[in-house]
């Protein structure tokens, strides 16, 4: 069984985010990039099926800063083979470039599942997994949070609101977005890491030209300053807790005892 | 060519979805705007009673099939994209959702348009349409033009009230069935799985509590508790602590879990993320405690403090106890 | 004359079945010793031959003068009686065999004759009873009064083999008198006055007559010879064995200052899995251990009701290590993960040890290999991985580290950049809690005022990985270690200082650095007393101080605290536990990165300041760790005493008494 991961590295929120000089786009030099969160859980769930089934897990990562880290870290974890796509990321890349660059790439892997994240915080057309399994002429299920293979099959639980959970069977090879993984991902200490770093190989696929057609110009670019904001209650505890409950009363929100 | 704003209507077990009226608001700027008809795209079987909300559309396109009566990826898209051939609308708006970014990406792909991602409000700037698109976050918006000659958008919830897109009709239905063939699905619906004991039903409560990553660890939900009996409300929660197991799935106030409409929500060591934030859209008060100024619940509370919450608690809730006294 | 006749009444196959049963004896002695040392061996290599002279200097006064064991008084006169009574006999009796069987066999002389005789004759008897005076004091404590530590350890056996040691020597005691009182009885000789407690007991024995005492002398020697030798011989089988691991141990013990971790092996999985995986000196360390339980008594987490008590930790694996494992998993099974991840490093029970059992070493590595497999607090491996991520564990960018300097003017000196003579080495709490930001701004401004040139690292600086490495990610250590180890050696200093404990002992003693690594009270006492530092008011106040574990224990920084304190005229009244015996926190160890441990009675901050709330007339609670400042101020809370007690930092009350800053 071989599980193919793509992963999108996105700008660390932790970060202050500025606007570049077209004011069109981020500013990239001061960015710190990370793995998208939504495709960590799906490296947890690549590795929970590996552990439970057997079979490889792939992981591709575009190559930027943070790739090695990510990928280094995959492998202490369990990803046996580690891939770094090379191109021009100069720019940005949308999820219509990233994920007809994916395609190219993953056709030649062969796999019977490809898991990738169901979106990133930074995607403006869309997500990659739903492009993604177009280009690849696989089926995509996202909102996915939890799956078990079967023979050609799987069956995976997709969340709706409310908590409702609809139970899915999904032809392979096919393209799921990962919501959630059925565990949080696991910690691996740093030793097993830097062993992983003199062990493992990254291997390095050409991206070629990115394609961004599909997707729409973003034409301004701006750091959200709020039209309203929360009117910011200063003091001691008490002097707060005070008007908290004043506010309270007068909208006739304190039910009063008995 | 028509001109028409597609609005892909989703439902759910018999009940539409609140993000379809969000979607019908929007859409009705653009139809406006733009001179055009808002057409609401209705998938299902015997499932035409469901277009009784859906006035705000001139006209309900009504397509009646078998595969049709749950919500499958490709069965939807299929049909969708089919009908998108056919008729060539100017734009066609999805949710933002489980259903709609399943289907959303492979019918842009199918009828060649750009695809706008996340999009929360739309105008016309010059006799020209705009999208604006939160991301990163919430903390970034993002606008442009919305291409010609078509565009498929996906829309979150937070720029129109639902109430803005629901009325009752519809105008007109017009019955179809589908031009794609919908054998060699290869998704299909095996099960619904309930969510397990909905002890209580968040989105009826009108007090609410919610906590979020601040609280750190579990034993600290004790201290919320009790504000929360002093309130009379109800223990809620956002992903983070969901996730962690700390409170049951059936709290979760957000994207995935619940949309709920308070009088009164108390939001406490919570960021503010878009998914969280687009469920409490219906409270009527939200009171905002968290240490970072920078959080965007902010700029979605009515009062807000930067006090820690484990400071702040104990002493409301004890001003509390104290004020209900006869 | 006096003189001895050893072998009075006694057979002359007797005398020779007697030297054939000694070296029996010393036959299955030797094998036991050579036994145990083998399955030490069976451990990791571990080099502990450095200071050589501190090794044997620490065995004197450890081994035999027993410093530590007479911490507890009673306890202590109890054990030194026994030791003595029973050291002395047995010289007696080698004494006693050469006189006999040496100088007389193949010299022609006796030694023990005359004046001599009667002199060792006296201090036997009396050192005999001393001897028993010991024993009955044991025996009353252990089966009487029955403290706590010394019931309830985990196994079958141990009561027995408790109980063995004592009954042995109270009958070789006992029978030892008997034979040395029907001897007098018998022969009556006129230097009797001069064995008073053979005299006493021959008393007993008068009106039996001769051939009954004869008789009974032979049957009480042989049974003393024959419990003797056993005893000797089962030294290496029972908890007498500690009177040769107990000195080992205490001769290999670390001589790291501040308990220095070893480093983990590179290769292979990290930590122990298997015993095979702890070094010689961990297996000594279970096999030293003679189950006192004086590290229970003062564990902080078993006083608060949690599972861990390190007593039962160390008893627990070493009859894991006698058992060879027998199939069960060491970190996990063996010893439960709550157990381990109870621990907040403290050292209470290392330093209450009476022979040097290093609990510490040994659940560190048990950590090490927890987190490899993942069997941690999930909030603790979030904090790491926080920490690996952003240099600190608040999870807020290293770009930030330095906020809390804005408005501070003129700006704080940039170390990378020029050089100066103190580099400060702020810490993560001190940068990145906003509870800590206004102490951390009256720090810089004591510092103004007592006119050091100092400067900061910025945003260069990362979290130290004292903590880090104490829950057992080594790698993460190493990691910020190498990081922070560069950024030092570009910089131009002559010295260190830091107001956080934890960071002052990774710093001082395990970074390897060549300049001095000094806590701010140090630098201030130094200060003050050169005279570059005075009070412009002098505080009135009434204050007690709480030692920090990573300032006090580990590091012995004791009284410049409270050197400091005094200057600024406060008064220090100290708690029941104070220095080496301080309550810690409860935050260390990682602890404060971990969700509350279910079933905790009293959290040690708690149990700290009700005692600091119980000193009449003390208002305030001095400390010098900011990790105690955020327990305490918690604390203050949940035990309900915020209107009745303060906590402060030390350099809040330096500060005010220079007259700087804003007044909380």
């Amino acid at each position: 069984m071989h599980i193919v991961v793509p992963i999108k590295l996105a700008p660390d929120l932790v970060e202050e985010l500025e606007i570049d000089a077209s004011g069109a786009a981020l500013d990239r030099t001061f960015l710190r990039l990370i793995i998208n969160e939504f495709d960590d859980h799906a490296i947890e769930q690549a590795l929970l099926l590996k552990e439970r089934g057997g079979g490889q897990v792939t992981l591709l990562t575009p190559d930027l800063e943070g790739a090695e880290d990510v990928l280094y870290t995959a492998a202490a974890k369990g990803a046996d083979r580690l891939i770094k796509l090379t191109g021009d990321y100069s720019a940005g890349v949308s999820c219509h470039a990233l994920a007809r660059a994916l395609s190219k790439a993953i056709r030649d892997l062969h796999p019977d599942l490809v898991l990738t994240g169901v979106q990133a915080h930074d995607d403006l057309d869309g997500a990659v997994g739903p492009l993604l399994a177009d280009y690849l002429g696989m089926p995509y299920l996202g909102y996915v949070a939890g799956l078990t293979v079967g023979d050609g099959k799987c069956t995976a639980r997709k969340e709706y609101p409310g908590g409702l959970i609809a139970e899915m069977e999904v032809d392979l090879p096919a393209v799921l977005g990962i919501q959630a993984a059925e565990k949080p991902p696991r910690y691996v200490v740093t030793s097993l890491i830097t062993q992983a770093m003199k062990s493992a190989t990254i291997e390095e696929i050409e991206a070629g030209e990115f394609d961004s057609s599909g997707t729409a110009p973003v034409m301004r670019m701006s750091r959200l300053e709020a039209a309203t904001h929360a009117e910011m209650i200063e003091g001691s505890v008490d002097q707060v807790a005070d008007k908290l409950v004043a506010v309270l009363r007068e909208r006739g929100l304190l039910a009063s005892q008995g | 060519m028509s001109q028409d704003i597609w609005v892909v209507v989703e439902t759910l077990r018999g009940e539409v979805m609140e993000i379809s009226y969000t979607s019908l608001a929007a859409g009705r700027v653009l139809a406006d705007g733009l001179g055009a008809r808002l057409v609401a795209v209705l998938l299902g079987h015997n499932a035409e009673p469901l277009a009784n909300t859906l006035g705000a559309a001139d006209s309900v396109l009504y397509v009646d099939h078998a595969s049709l009566a749950d919500f499958t990826p490709d069965a939807f898209r299929r049909t969708i994209a089919g009908l998108a051939k056919d008729s060539t609308p100017r734009a066609i708006l999805f949710g933002h959702t489980s259903m709609g970014m399943d289907v959303a990406g492979g019918v842009s792909l199918d009828i060649n348009a750009p695809l706008v991602g996340s999009c929360q409000r739309v105008r016309i700037e010059d006799g020209q349409p705009w999208y604006t698109s939160p991301t990163c976050g919430g903390k970034i918006l993002a606008e442009g033009q919305i291409p010609d000659p078509a565009c498929v958008l996906t829309i979150v919830p937070g720029g129109y009230k639902p109430e803005a897109g629901r009325m009752p009709g519809p105008k007109e239905v017009v019955r179809t069935a589908p031009s794609a063939a919908l054998d060699g699905l290869r998704v299909s619906l095996k099960q619904y799985v309930e969510p397990q004991t909905a002890d209580v039903n968040i989105a009826k409560e009108a007090m609410l509590v919610a906590i979020g990553r601040g609280i750190q660890q579990p034993d600290n939900i004790a201290l919320v508790q009790a504000l929360a009996q002093e309130l009379g409300a109800v223990v809620c929660g956002s992903r983070p602590v969901v996730d962690q197991g700390w409170l049951p799935l059936s709290r979760l106030v957000g994207k995935s879990g619940v949309s709920v409409k308070p009088k009164c929500y108390v939001a406490l060591g919570i960021s503010g993320a878009p998914e969280h934030v687009e469920g409490i859209g219906g409270a009527e008060l939200i009171l905002a405690v968290n240490t970072d100024p920078r959080a965007p619940i902010f700029n979605v509370a009515h009062y807000g403090t930067l006090l820690s919450m484990f400071d702040l608690v104990p002493a409301l809730t004890e001003k509390i106890r104290q004020a209900r006294q006869p | 004359m006096p003189i001895r006749e050893t072998f009075w009444n006694i057979p002359h196959w007797a005398e020779l079945a007697q030297y054939a049963l000694m070296v029996l004896t010393l036959f299955i002695f030797t094998y036991g010793v050579f036994r145990r040392i083998r399955r030490w061996r069976l451990g990791r290599p571990e080099r502990r031959t450095d200071r050589m002279g501190a090794r044997l200097v620490s065995l004197v006064v450890h081994a035999l003068g027993q410093l530590r064991t007479a911490q507890d008084a009673y306890a202590g006169i109890m054990h030194l009686a026994i030791f003595w009574g029973m050291v002395a006999l047995l010289l007696g009796t080698a004494l006693a065999t050469v006189d006999w069987d040496v100088t007389r066999l193949f010299f022609g002389f006796q030694f023990l004759t005359g004046g001599v005789y009667v002199l060792y004759e006296l201090i036997l008897d009396l050192l005999g009873l001393l001897l028993l005076v010991g024993l009955a004091m044991a025996l009353v404590r252990r089966y009487l009064l029955r403290p706590p530590r010394l019931w309830g350890a985990p196994g079958r056996n141990l009561a027995w083999d408790d109980a063995y040691v004592l009954v042995m020597l109270a009958l070789i005691a006992l029978s030892g008198y008997l034979v040395e009182g029907l001897r007098i009885a018998v022969v009556q000789p006129e230097w009797a006055r001069w064995s008073p407690v053979g005299r006493i007991v021959a008393g007993w024995f008068v009106a039996l007559g001769d051939p009954t005492n004869r008789t009974l002398h032979i049957a009480l020697w042989s049974s003393h010879a024959l419990i003797a030798f056993t005893f000797i011989a089962s030294v290496p089988y029972t908890k007498l064995f500690h009177l040769i691991a107990a000195p080992a141990n205490i001769f290999f013990r670390s001589m790291q200052p501040g308990g220095a971790l070893a480093a983990a092996p590179q290769v292979g999985e990290p930590g122990v899995r298997e015993w095979r995986d702890f070094t010689w000196k961990e297996i000594l360390d279970f096999e030293a251990c003679v189950r006192c339980g004086r590290c229970q008594d003062v564990c902080p987490a078993y006083a608060s009701g949690l599972t861990l008590s390190p007593r039962n930790l160390i008893i627990k694996l070493d009859a894991h290590v006698w058992a060879r494992g027998n199939g069960r998993a060491l970190a996990g099974e063996v010893i439960t993960a709550d157990e381990l991840w109870a621990c907040t490093t403290c050292r209470a029970c290392t330093q209450a040890c009476p022979v040097f059992v290093d609990h510490l070493a040994s659940i560190v590595d048990l950590r090490r290999s927890l987190l490899a497999q993942q069997k941690a607090d999930a909030r603790l491996m979030d904090t790491l991985g926080t920490v690996r991520r952003y240099g600190n564990s608040f999870g807020k960018s290293d770009r930030q580290r330095a906020l809390w300097t804005q408005g501070l003017e003129p700006r704080i000196k940039d170390i990378r950049r020029e050089p100066a003579h103190t580099l400060w080495f702020v810490g993560d709490y001190a940068s990145y809690s906003p509870t800590l930001t206004e102490v951390t701004r009256a720090t810089a401004r004591v510092f103004r005022q007592a006119g050091m040139d100092f400067g900061l690292l910025y945003e260069a600086e990362r979290n130290v990985g004292n903590d880090v490495r104490r829950v057992g990610e080594e790698g993460l250590y190493e990691l910020l270690a190498m990081k922070n180890k560069a950024a030092l050696d570009k910089c131009d200093y002559a010295q260190i200082v830091t107001t956080d404990p934890h960071t002052y002992n990774a710093l001082k003693n395990e970074y390897g650095l060549t300049r001095p690594v000094y806590h701010y009270t140090e630098v201030l006492e130094r200060l003050i007393a050169s005279g570059q530092l005075s009070p412009t008011n002098r505080l009135a106040h009434v204050v007690t101080y709480h030692d920090p574990c990573y300032l006090g224990r580990y590091n012995g920084v004791y009284d410049a605290p409270r050197r400091v304190l005094e200057a600024m005229g406060c008064r220090v009244v100290e708690m029941p536990r104070n220095r080496e015996c301080g309550l810690c926190c409860g935050a260390g160890g990682g602890r404060i990165w971990m969700q509350e441990a279910p079933g905790a009675r009293e959290r040690p901050a708690e149990s700290r300041v009700r005692e600091a709330a119980a000193l009449p007339g003390v208002g305030t609670l001095v400390v010098t760790c900011p990790k105690d400042l955020v327990m305490f101020q918690d604390a203050l809370k949940t035990a309900g005493l915020e209107g009745r007690m303060v906590v402060k930092d030390l350099i809040e009350l330096v500060d005010e008494a220079m007259g700087g800053g804003t007044a909380h």
